[in-house]
């Protein structure tokens, strides 16, 4: 990258792209995979042939998909090396969603978990000390 | 990137001085800056929904012997909802490409589009609030309700607001025109109008389909 075009070294997130063909092209796509994401959603957690514990983790897995086909199509989020910046606060705020979700749903779980009163444990006299 | 040494001096760069101690280009331009400063308060209003979420699903089973998820949510109306803020998001990018080559009037198209499916999912958001609350399903029933009141509502108050600033920018754009600052103040809405489909995705899976598996 040369002197010259280093002042077009950062884009702003949202911000289309060049041409105008390419542009919508990539708002059809996104489109398009967003509606085939939703549509494998709506069709996995109605129906009965997979298995069914699996079925919640496989409904995350595919949202986080399409979070990404939105932040990739319509953010223009994406790896080149105008795009630093941006990723790299997204990075960050990633971390902190996954921290505060997986933090607070872990230790709520292992709480409610352990103050439940089973009879076991109103019952003083058989508690050792 | 590594410039510094090889080129030979660039010397007055920045409103004629020597070195703005900014790099030898001096700080971004505004257009670069207020976008990025925003893209930073919608990651951080998603921090905020991930708190609301990990309330939520800390406090889904704990419905005081009120309903429960699988009785109150409907999918189909939620694949409704969901259609049209996707569809609301996808043509809001439209909106954009249109303004980034100032046509005034496919802009203004677009985003009555935009604001119009964006209208279409709240009522259908309202009604459904409104026919909870009837059936005694309110805030007040339950720790559980109370939590997906917070949730939903937030991104609800979310769109509201959004459908209030795309009005804004709809008669700003009428009365200035593709002015910098104007076209600035909407690939701002635009990102906040796609953060809160990506929001909705996390709701409609989380809230409404793992909800209401069997």
């Amino acid at each position: 990258m040369s002197e010259r075009d280093s002042d077009f070294m950062n884009v702003a997130p949202g911000e289309p792209h060049d041409s105008i063909l390419s542009e919508t092209v990539a708002y059809v796509v996104g489109l398009a995979l967003a509606l085939i994401l939703t549509g494998v959603s709506f069709w996995v957690a109605s129906t009965s042939a997979l298995w069914g514990p699996g079925v919640a983790v496989g409904l995350v897995v595919l949202a986080i998909a399409q979070m990404g086909v939105h932040l990739v199509f319509f953010l223009h989020i994406t790896s080149g090396p105008d795009n630093t910046n941006n990723v790299l606060a997204l990075a960050f705020g990633v971390l902190i969603v996954f921290l505060v979700m997986i933090g607070t749903i872990w230790i709520m779980a292992h709480l409610a978990a352990n103050m439940g009163p089973t009879p076991e444990m109103t019952n003083l006299m058989a508690q050792r000390g | 990137m590594s410039t510094g040494t090889e080129v030979p001096a660039i010397g007055l760069t920045h409103m004629g001085s020597e070195d703005t101690g900014l790099g030898n280009r001096g700080p971004q331009s505004k257009s670069i800056v207020v976008p990025y400063g925003f893209w930073l308060f919608v990651l951080s209003d998603m921090v905020l929904f991930s708190a609301l979420f990990a309330s939520y699903a800390s406090l889904v089973h704990a419905t005081d012997g009120g309903p429960v998820t699988s009785q109150l949510f409907n999918r189909t109306t939620v694949l409704v909802e969901t259609m049209a803020l996707l569809f609301s998001s996808f043509v809001c990018g439209l909106a954009m490409i249109a303004a980034k080559r100032k046509n005034l009037w496919w802009t203004e198209a677009w985003l009555v589009v935009t604001a119009l499916l964006g209208l279409v999912f709240l009522f259908i958001e309202v009604r459904e609030f409104v026919g909870m609350i009837h059936i005694g399903a309110g805030p007040q029933r339950s720790a559980f309700l109370s939590a997906f009141f917070t949730l939903v509502g937030c991104h609800g108050v979310h769109v509201t607001a959004g459908l209030m600033w795309i009005g804004t920018m709809m008669a700003q754009l009428w009365a200035k025109g593709f002015q910098p600052h104007i076209g600035r103040r909407l690939l701002c809405l635009s990102i906040f109008w796609h953060a809160l489909d990506i929001i909705w995705v996390a709701i409609f899976t989380i809230v409404y389909l793992i909800g209401t598996l069997p």
